[in-house]
């Protein structure tokens, strides 16, 4: 059968399984967009800026674990992807971008729109391709996807001359890939996992950290059954949040420079560190050198590049977490270990997450709380980046699996909204939460018109404290509370939002946070809360650049809480 | 920790770019490279190329699993602890007099080079061996005064069995 190549690309892409692609058009890609309505069963998605459709594709890769697919036209279609592909990148997440080039004959000579978008994108990919025949296209994309979603997910792009959506060429999927350089390991060494479980079986403090390798490989129940099997409490990364179910004896929340105070305290006395899948970033680790200083290190990672690149590891265990956690559990013996228990339970005061503060002024924490309290913790959040992502991480007791989405390794603000549509989209019967920055929603808050478009039932909560918040309070605690470009005016949000047909309140007040709340579940469709928070509200514990994970500093006296609170040092 | 020189050889899928992947990876992690040759080899379709590094042990560690991630690398092996045979090829245009080439000659006779091109006032030797090898030829040429040096960078392969 000879197909076109644009024909090629929806075929391969229907075989992969692919039901929506977040894109915006141009004049490179006018073939391909003229072939998609042959292919109905591929949703497209107009999105308003391509930065949006990358986000929207990683937003849907992490919700749905399938690949995500976006696509641009040359030039600036395609370096407006960037960001969205280096956040992919950063965080592991499967996304396949198609860009569209100018035509072949075009190529080197500084055509109209034309970027070099494979040489851009060079350091930010797992891989790329340029397609230089319709012939390749259909290997090309089996070769993508399987790249893309395999061992350590990543982006892959995927360029097309324009010329070459319209050649033709004989089309045959392939059933497999040849990649003679690319064999994920799955399987954990069975002698490697036996000095593991020796280690654990003979610490008396161990901890476990869970990462986003956890949360894509799902293994949920392997973590859980290491955990209660040899009762090991499990901390948990940023990404990592969600591995583990918050409200269980054994989960001490996340880690690292906002971390859980008790989460940091027992990583720092801890005789052993089973880390698994998770990379040993520097906001999680805190200063390196003081890292776990009294423990034995097991990693378990699919990436063998991610071992003892950070830290010097005792134990490396090279594979995929679940199948490693599967025969990991098999070796290790049930314990009790009281008095490690017993210490966990005193640091962490009483067994829940932050607490919040008393009072009648309207603080993030609250909110975050309130949209917990009310959901019963029955939604995936999806989150910018500064201190409503930390309060989101903090104040929210995540006990369904993958129900946070957050940009960790790239911090990329304006991630929210375009993600929060693309989380959607992958789960649309599941409540999705865009918790937004004032600062980074008025990044990418074109996308409420894609939402108005597309009727996705996003509910969004701007965390409106008049500041890009996270840099004030650097500002704040290290540069003499000079706001130097922090103060953020915002236009009425309310109004915006209503602009866009979009219905929406605004939030003053404590006892409006509820109803508020339960008014946007109600609704049917997308609702926007602008929740005018107290504006110099700091994100505590936290570890001052350049210290240990045991030198944090506690939120002053007057913010502590009643007992209960995780306060630590004294 | 110690720095020190390793030789790397990567089997690479000959595909356009890649030796643009590899370089990137290189700039991109801050790795020192010393020298990189690339060549086909007897497989169709995989070139090979030795990269000599610097570095401790663990960077170059790194080096090789980042290399090993790249798509189009298909093997990545450290063979500096193996027995190698290693070699580089170099040109070098030396300037002459009429009084002292028989000497320039002698050298090169010596080294067991060879000169490949004669002109009035330079001559070009044309000379294979390992690091040491060239090194002192330079040394020796460089008293009458060279004009232009053209090295390959070293090659490399371990004696008897390949590595698998
Ligand atoms: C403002 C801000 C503050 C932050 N503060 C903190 C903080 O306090 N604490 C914190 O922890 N983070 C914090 N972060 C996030 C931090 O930057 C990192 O993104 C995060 O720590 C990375 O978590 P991770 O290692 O679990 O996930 P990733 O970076 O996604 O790494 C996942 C790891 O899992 C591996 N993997 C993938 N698939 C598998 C598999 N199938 N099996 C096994 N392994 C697999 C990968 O190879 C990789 O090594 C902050 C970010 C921002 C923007
Ligand atoms: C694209 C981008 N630019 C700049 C930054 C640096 N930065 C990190 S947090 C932050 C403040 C975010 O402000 P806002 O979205 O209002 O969230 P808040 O911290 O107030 O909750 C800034 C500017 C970033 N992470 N991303
Ligand atoms: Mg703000």
């Amino acid at each position: 059968m000879k197909l076109t190549g644009a024909q090629i690309i929806c075929e391969s892409f229907a075989k992969e399984g692919v039901e929506v692609i977040f894109g915006f058009p141009g004049g490179s890609l006018l073939p391909f967009y003229d072939t998609l309505p042959q292919y109905p069963q591929l949703r497209h998605i107009l999105v308003r800026h391509e930065q949006g459709a990358a986000h929207a594709a990683d937003g849907y890769a992490r919700a749905s674990g399938r690949a995500g697919v976006c696509c641009a036209t040359s030039g600036p279609g395609a370096t407006n992807l960037v960001t969205g592909i280096a956040n992919a990148y950063l965080d592991s997440s499967p996304v396949i971008a198609l860009t569209g080039q100018v035509a072949r004959p075009f190529i080197g000579k500084d055509a109209f729109q034309e970027i070099d978008i494979t040489g851009i994108t060079l350091p930010i990919t797992k891989h790329n391709y340029v397609v230089m025949s319709a012939a390749e296209m259909a290997g090309v994309i089996k070769e993508a996807f399987h790249i893309a979603t395999t061992g350590r997910p990543g982006p892959v792009l995927i360029d097309v001359p324009r010329d070459v959506f319209v050649e033709e060429a004989e089309y045959h999927y392939p059933a497999r890939v040849d990649l003679p350089g690319y064999k994920p390991v799955i399987r954990g060494h069975s002698a490697q996992i036996k000095k593991a479980a020796r280690l654990i079986n003979e610490s008396r403090r161990p901890v476990i950290i869970s990462g986003r390798g956890v949360v894509i490989s799902r293994a949920y129940e392997e973590l859980r059954e290491l955990a209660e099997k040899a009762q090991i409490p499990v901390i948990t990364t940023l990404l990592g949040i969600s591995s583990f179910p918050e409200n269980h004896m054994l989960s001490l929340g996340m880690l690292g420079m906002h971390g859980m105070a008790h989460a940091n305290k027992a990583v720092n006395e801890a005789d052993l560190v089973i880390a698994v899948g998770m990379r040993f970033d520097d906001r999680a680790t805190a200063k390196v050198s003081a890292f776990a200083p009294k423990a034995r290190i097991i990693h378990v990672d699919i990436d063998p590049a991610e071992i003892g690149k950070n830290v010097r590891v005792d134990v490396p265990i090279v594979g995929d977490a679940r199948d490693v956690l599967r025969d990991l559990n098999k070796e290790v013996v049930t314990l009790s270990r009281v008095e490690w228990i017993s210490q966990m339970d005193e640091w962490r005061g009483c067994h829940m997450a932050a607490a919040i503060r008393d009072g009648e002024d309207l603080i993030p924490q609250y909110v975050i709380h309130s949209i917990c309290e009310v959901t019963q913790g029955n939604s995936i959040i999806v989150t910018g980046v500064g201190q409503h992502q930390m309060w989101s991480a903090q104040c929210f007791c995540y006990k369904k699996p993958n129900t946070l989405i957050s940009s960790g390794g790239l911090g990329t603000m304006g991630f929210e909204l375009p993600a929060a549509i693309g989380a959607k989209v992958g789960c649309p019967d599941e409540t999705v939460w865009c918790v937004a920055g004032d600062g980074g929603f008025q990044m990418t808050i074109q996308e409420l018109a894609t939402i108005t478009q597309e009727r996705t039932a996003v509910k969004i909560a701007i965390i409106n404290n008049g500041y890009l918040g996270m840099v004030r309070q650097w500002q704040e605690l290290f540069y003499g509370r000079r706001y130097v470009a922090t103060p953020l005016s915002s236009p009425d949000f309310v109004k915006i939002a209503e602009a866009y047909g979009i219905a929406a309140v605004r939030v003053r007040t404590r006892l409006e946070v509820v109803p508020a709340i339960q008014k946007a579940m109600e609704h049917d469709g997308p609702f926007l809360i602008d929740f005018v928070v107290e504006p110099e509200e700091n994100v505590y514990p936290m570890v001052p650049p350049g210290a240990a994970l045991a030198d944090l500093i506690e939120a002053p006296r007057t913010q502590l809480v009643a007992p209960g609170s995780d306060r630590v040092s004294e | 920790m110690t720095s020190d020189k390793h030789i790397l050889v990567a089997l690479v899928a000959n595909k356009p770019g890649v030796l643009n992947r590899v370089a990137s990876l290189f700039r991109r992690r801050g790795f020192n490279i010393e020298s990189i040759t690339v060549g086909h080899t007897e497989k169709e379709g995989i070139s090979r190329m030795t990269i000599v590094v610097n570095g401790d042990p663990a960077t170059v560690e790194q080096v090789r699993k980042q290399l090993d991630k790249v798509i189009d690398v298909v093997k990545v092996h450290d063979i500096t602890q193996d027995s190698v045979v290693d070699r580089e090829l170099a040109l070098i245009k030396v300037k002459t007099t009429s009084t002292n080439r028989s000497e320039i000659i002698q050298i090169v006779d010596i080294f067991r080079a060879n000169i490949v091109d004669v002109a009035a006032d330079s001559l070009i030797v044309e000379v294979t061996g390992d690091e040491d090898k060239l090194n002192s030829l330079f040394r020796l040429l460089s008293s009458f005064g060279i004009r232009e040096i053209a090295r390959t960078g070293r090659l490399a392969m371990t004696r008897g069995v390949p590595p698998g």
